[in-house]
């Protein structure tokens, strides 16, 4: 009796910080952002209580576009990143030994150690009209004035990705890693090809580990806000930038907090049907 | 018998095969061949190069030289999934992300085998081994013995033309070992297949198999059946590893026809033969293996007396083990210890320690090899 009392009261203090910290921090602001987003100015200083906001969003088409275009390229990066990660991943995991497993891990982790600002106007520096891309391609002839390659979908694409490469990478090589050598080779001996032996063992094994990176990467692009920007300009047409510009810009608070929940209701809704889809739970392939 | 000549359909063959990993030589032209239906074993040492063979029969690794083939036609262009051996692995490999029947579904899936065909194998598969209606379990909830047997069918149901098994039976307890020693014999009845078998154990070789080889740092140094390789070992490290024998070392004194007198550095003398092809001259250095159930003992020394090799000591201890008991006896003239094997008559029931006791054995059941560097002394088991 006395002991399960002590090891509860060792629980909550525990909890404790963490309660605190997930009430003040999210819950509180969160129930604000809703009665804020659930109400309507009807004159200066006066509220009333509307869905006006909300009904808003799907009454006038620039937003429900910006909407629907980020949860697609969203989507789309998510998907490269994790084509692009798993046979890097597995060449990291499967194929190294040693000290290069380790070196080529960490150069995975370079870029991190600089903001993503910084890195961000790295990529603007080599794609902009006068920049070192352009200048080479100038230079040797194959173009015959600036090119610009900014400020379209393929350069924010490619700028999601290269963000969101390591929190790809990281789960996909953990996973790999305690995949068994001996499997593989047991696939190969019983008659599987290189295509089956990746379907039935290599996939099945990773699947936790693809699912958490999914789900972080997606969650990080969805919620990007400088890459999209900086590298798409004016077109690039990204919630976040949206609902930024509502808060900031226009300063209208009620909308803005309107278009935070949708968002948050947008990939809450993504992220389950990937789950179930995948046929993962979220204690699976986080634990 | 020579295995290694083609004088006779082979189910599976190395021809002077040979592994290097840099400098280092972990197979060295190993030849030999396995016969259709038989159980052949290679037994060594950790880290004489077993696996290493296994994958290269198994097509995981590449021979540095030589040729492997199976029913009579090379392998060495085969990948590993197009060749018609299979492997069970040290941890047995099974797949955790499928259950048992889709484990031993898998390998026939590949085949093409349609699928109502696929559970029916599945299911005769199962019956075969004693787990029917445990198709839908997961890997997880078999016993380890149970595990085993579910790596073997899901080889075994793709009827191979040889199941190459590596340690199968090493990170078993010993008691289901010994279970899993008669199993494995009864399932490759059933199954009717070629076994390559690997083990460091020298027991597991010996019951199971019809034939061995003895592998020592890449090389085979003796094929044969066990009762050859136990009566007749051809190198002291055949004689030492195979079963227990006690040993000593000395310099030949006399040759004549019937064998060899070898006096040790103590100055204890004995009779002993030459083993196998060995050729033994007056000055040789050579080591001596007696096997404890060929030393006779005796309270009294009459009936030691019409032994070639003689000696007395005393019990320093009694290892009680049933029917293969053994008594531990320090010689009196060397300081020496022995292993004795205790006649079953209950006879020495109540041997006690510190007593003496005589001992005795016939110059034949002493075998002499050569010792190359002549600086390996001392005795024991
Ligand atoms: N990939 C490799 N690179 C370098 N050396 C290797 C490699 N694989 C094996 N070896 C070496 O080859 C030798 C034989 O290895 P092998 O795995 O065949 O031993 P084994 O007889 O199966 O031993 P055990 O009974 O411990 O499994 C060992 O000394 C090992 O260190
Ligand atoms: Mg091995």
């Amino acid at each position: 009796m006395n002991t399960s009392n002590a090891a509860r009261l060792g629980l909550i203090l525990l909890l404790a910080p963490l309660l605190v910290w997930l009430l003040a921090l999210v819950i509180l602001p969160h129930i604000d952002m809703l009665l804020i987003s659930l109400r309507e100015r009807v004159a200066p200083q006066v509220y009333e209580r509307s869905f006006a906001n909300y009904a808003e969003f799907f009454t006038e088409p620039l937003y429900w576009r910006t909407f629907a275009r980020t949860a697609i390229m969203s989507i789309s990066a998510t998907a490269l990143t994790l084509l692009i990660a798993f046979p890097v991943s597995y060449y990291i995991a499967k194929m190294l030994r040693g000290r290069l497993k380790g070196f080529l891990f960490l150069l995975c982790l370079v870029p991190f150690w600089v903001s993503e600002l910084v890195r961000t106007f790295g990529w603007m520096i080599l794609l902009r009209e006068s920049g070192v891309i352009s200048n080479v391609l100038q230079w040797t002839g194959l173009a015959d004035g600036p090119v610009e390659m900014l400020y379209n979908d393929a350069t924010i694409m490619v700028g999601l990705v290269y963000t969101s490469m390591l929190f790809m990478v990281v789960p996909l090589v953990t996973t790999l890693d305690s995949l068994e050598d001996s499997l593989v080779e047991a696939g190969y001996d019983l008659g599987g090809n290189g295509l089956t032996v990746l379907r039935t063992i290599i996939i099945p094994h990773a699947m936790p580990g693809i699912v958490s990176g999914c789900i972080v990467v997606f969650m990080l692009t969805l919620g990007n806000y400088l890459t999209p920007i900086l590298l798409g300009g004016k077109s690039s047409m990204w919630f976040t930038a949206q609902i930024y510009t509502q808060f900031i810009t226009r300063f209208n608070w009620e909308l803005g907090a309107a278009f935070g929940f949708l968002l948050l209701a947008l990939s809450s809704a993504i992220v389950w049907t990937g789950l179930k889809l995948s046929r993962q739970t979220l204690s699976e392939s986080m634990g | 018998m020579d295995l290694a000549k083609n004088n006779k359909s082979f189910d599976l063959e190395c021809r002077d095969l040979r592994c290097n990993f840099g400098s280092f030589v972990a197979v060295d032209n190993v030849s030999f061949g396995v016969p259709e239906g038989d159980f052949f074993s290679i037994l060594g040492p950790s880290g004489c190069g077993k696996t290493t063979i296994l994958r290269m029969m198994a097509g995981f690794l590449e021979p540095t030289s030589g040729d492997i083939l199976i029913k009579g036609k090379s392998v060495l262009n085969v990948p590993p999934n197009k060749r018609p051996v299979n492997m069970v692995f040290q941890h047995l490999a099974l797949f955790p992300m499928m259950n048992v029947a889709e484990n031993i579904a898998y390998g026939l899936i590949r085949q093409g085998v349609n699928k109502s065909d696929v559970s029916a194998k599945v299911n005769s598969a199962l019956e075969r081994i004693g787990l029917p209606g445990s198709g839908e379990k997961n890997i997880k909830q078999l016993s380890g013995g149970q595990q085993q047997r579910v790596a073997i069918a899901r080889c075994l149901v793709l009827e191979p033309a040889a199941l190459l098994l590596d340690e199968p039976l090493g990170a078993l307890d010993l008691k289901l070992r010994e279970h899993m020693k008669v199993e494995l014999k009864k399932m490759q009845s059933q199954f009717d297949t070629t076994f390559v078998y690997i083990t460091h154990d020298q027991s597991e070789a010996l019951v199971m198999s019809n034939h061995v080889a003895v592998m020592n740092e890449g090389r085979f140094e003796q094929i044969g059946t066990p009762q050859d390789l136990y009566y007749n070992p051809n190198t002291a490290f055949v004689a030492g590893f195979v079963g227990e024998s006690n040993r000593w070392h000395g310099r030949v004194d006399e040759v004549d026809a019937t064998g060899i007198r070898v006096s040790t550095a103590e100055g204890v003398s004995f009779l002993a033969v030459p083993a196998g092809k060995e050729r033994l001259a007056v000055g040789d250095a050579v080591d001596i293996f007696v096997r404890p159930e060929s030393v006779v003992i005796a309270h009294d020394e009459t009936r030691a007396h019409e032994m070639d090799n003689r000696l007395s000591g005393n019990v320093i201890s009694v290892l009680f083990n049933g029917a293969n008991s053994r008594a531990l006896v320090r010689e009196g003239r060397s300081g020496g210890e022995l292993d004795v094997a205790l006649p079953q008559t209950g006879e020495f029931s109540n041997l006690a320690v510190g007593q003496k006791v005589f001992l005795g054995w016939d110059q034949a059941q002493a075998k002499a090899f050569a010792c190359p560097s002549g600086n390996n002394q001392g005795q024991g088991t």
